[in-house]
């Protein structure tokens, strides 16, 4: 019986290595890459790490290349994006779970079947609105269509969130003095917080990493957002992968910070409302 | 601690009718009890008192003012919900401290209340836990400390008990009690429990589908139920009812079902040959012959409580209850004399309504 369990919890730890591992592992070779000096890159055949690191391409990235202007670009355009996104999403998650009103239904639907378009097909009817209102090759137009997109997953999510928190505790607020506002900034704003970073870390993510939209609505560098920059690491004739690498790392930081800040609520959110209690 | 009163309070959600002019005026100090099924409306009208529900039509006066506009934070009320309702991230004392940090009330003042009221519930040891680390139980004692921090014009609860098992809610029905014997304030309890209903009131609104049934002491609902419905609805195992016809005569009978009479001791307040409901509750069958003529039931089933035993009867197709304590009964089988005593028998007419 106990060597049975010793066995299983060795089974266990060992399943959960390997996963790590394999989802780890482009990440590391990222690095890999990122650090090995370009006489290196091709010489040494295929091993774990290069017998001489450097920091050259990192070096290279920061200060001759285009990359701090998609970065600071991105940083803008993801940020706005997620401020605004998880604004407008928690009013409105909020009507949808607390008060009853007309057309409710049809604005669900509605909300519900812009999810379901392919992103592709929308590409071209976008550029002809944003166009003429002088909206392409422009951060501004980029964060209204990342928010359009965003809001209405967004708001599922929070209105998922409200409704996770029993209408009684409002009602508990007011008979003990409350205002509806007040009970709202200070029983319901307090519980929802995790549900505000999961949706601004959402929105952060998808936003810092799209491609399509960023690469249709801007051209030249000087609005690029950094997945877009990144491309322009491929040239016609080579592919700098050290450079490209070292600028992927960096973009990581970011989001890898964000996800700290936030990540002590993240954990609640996600497990939110699945022991009741 | 005020008076309550309601005034032909009507209430619809829609078209859908909830409450049908209901008319209740409680006294100072008064434990009223509201009872009824589930969906009846009870709750709905809690609510009404409480501010968190309009009013559709009457008025709501506490200690003589009008309410019906009045935000519920303005009604001066405490209220005991049925799911606690405890904010999840404040600990045991802020939770009790909460209305009083909103009116802003000194803080050597909130440490005195709050460890009072701590005291009086036994949740000093508590005091700096979450709700989440609390038992059932625990969770109900801060709910009800919650209330009584301040002292409000009245305490509202709905169905605080519902929660609990079996034995810690007998425990805190008789804790709920003497808190009021303590404080004497003004109590609103909500319940679709019987017996809850009958061992804390003062007096009892019985309610069904949204219309006041009867309000009384619990013994005038005991002894005199209004209707068939607060008959049945008081007491347990519920009272037997039987349809039958009325004979009048030296030797009245109640004939159910064209097969069988029930002699009676006495005449019934009903017309010769009316159609009536008679009703007796099981633990006042007597089961012994009585002269001259004595009925005889068929024993069904026995069911022991250990308190007493259950008899599952029948006479002819109707079957009944009874009760007793005489565990002689016990191996009870075939048939066993019965008798109606005059004084125990409950009329009902056509309606439903008692003669
Ligand atoms: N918000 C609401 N909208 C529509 N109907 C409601 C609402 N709240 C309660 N009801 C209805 O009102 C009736 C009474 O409900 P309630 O007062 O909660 O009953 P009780 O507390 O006696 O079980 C029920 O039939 C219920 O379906
Ligand atoms: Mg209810």
């Amino acid at each position: 019986m106990r060597a049975k369990s010793a066995f299983l919890t060795v089974a266990h730890r060992l399943a959960i290595l390997a996963y790590v591992a394999f989802a780890l592992f482009p990440l590391f070779w990222l690095l890999k890459v990122a650090v090995t000096p370009n006489d290196l890159l091709y010489s040494e055949g295929i091993r774990l790490w290069p017998s001489r690191a450097s920091l050259e391409h990192f070096d290279f990235v920061l200060r001759h290349s285009a990359f701090p202007v998609f970065f600071r670009n991105s940083l803008i355009v993801s940020g706005s994006t997620a401020v605004v996104v998880t604004i407008l999403a928690s009013l409105s998650g909020y009507a949808l779970s607390r008060f009853r009103f007309r057309g409710k239904y049809w604005l669900v639907t509605l909300m519900l079947l812009t999810q379901m378009f392919p992103l592709v097909m929308l590409v071209a009817p976008i550029f002809k609105i944003l166009s003429p209102l002088g909206l392409t090759n422009s951060l501004t137009g980029l964060v209204i269509v990342y928010t359009a997109f965003n809001v209405p997953f967004a708001t599922f999510l929070m209105q998922s969130f409200f409704d996770g928190i029993p209408k009684d505790l409002e009602e508990a607020a007011m008979i003990d003095g409350a205002t509806q506002f007040v009970a709202f900034r200070q029983i319901i704003l307090p519980l929802t917080l995790p549900g505000i970073a999961a949706t601004l870390g959402f929105v952060f993510t998808a936003a810092w990493s799209e491609l399509l939209f960023s690469l249709m609505l801007i051209s030249g560098n000087e609005q690029a957002t950094f997945p877009v920059g990144l491309l322009s690491f491929v040239s016609k004739f080579s592919v700098d992968f050290g450079q490209m690498m070292a600028a992927g790392v960096l973009a990581l930081i970011p989001a890898c910070l964000f996800f700290l800040l936030i990540q002590r609520y993240l954990v609640q959110g996600l497990t939110a409302g699945a022991v009741k209690g | 601690m005020a008076s309550i009163d309601i005034a032909n309070i009507q209430k619809s959600y829609g078209i859908h009718p909830v409450l049908h002019d209901v008319d209740l005026k409680i006294r100072d100090g008064e434990f009223v009890v509201l009872v009824g099924p589930s969906g009846c409306g009870k709750s709905t009208l809690l609510r009404m008192i409480a501010g968190l529900e309009s009013v559709t039509a009457g008025e709501i006066r506490i200690a003589g003012k009008r309410v019906n506009e009045l935000a519920p934070k303005d009604r001066d009320i405490a209220m005991v919900f049925q799911s606690y309702a405890l904010y999840p991230h404040m600990s045991v004392e802020k939770n009790m401290s909460y209305s009083l940090r909103l009116r802003k009330t000194p803080r050597e003042r909130i440490a005195t209340v709050v460890t009072g009221a701590a005291a009086k519930l036994g949740l000093e040891p508590l005091l700096e836990r979450r709700p989440r680390a609390l038992s059932g139980g625990q969770r109900q004692r801060v709910a009800m400390g919650r209330a009584i921090v301040r002292q409000p014009k009245a305490f509202l609860f709905d169905e605080p008990l519902s929660n609990l098992d079996a034995r810690l809610r007998e425990q805190m029905r008789a804790e709920i009690k003497k808190l009021h014997k303590d404080l004497g304030a003004t109590s609103i309890y909500v319940t679709h429990d019987q017996i809850e209903a009958m061992t804390l009131a003062d007096r009892i609104v019985a309610m069904n589908a949204g219309v006041v049934q009867q309000v009384g002491s619990p013994l005038d609902l005991y002894d005199r139920p209004a209707n068939l419905f607060v008959a049945g609805f008081i007491g347990s195992p519920g009272m037997n009812f039987f349809d039958g016809t009325y004979h009048a005569g030296d030797r009245p009978l109640f004939e159910i079902a064209g097969e069988i009479s029930i002699p009676l001791d006495a005449p019934a307040p009903l017309a010769n040959n009316a159609k009536a409901t008679l009703g007796i509750r099981p633990e006042h069958i007597v089961l012994a012959g009585h002269e001259p003529e004595t009925l005889l039931a068929t024993v069904d089933l026995v069911e022991p409580t250990g308190f007493g035993i259950i008899l599952h009867l029948s006479l002819g197709r109707t079957a009944f209850k009874a009760f007793t304590n005489d565990r002689s009964f016990l191996t009870a089988s075939g048939t066993i004399p019965v008798h109606f005593p005059a004084h125990r028998l409950h009329f009902f007419d056509g309606e439903g309504n008692r003669v």
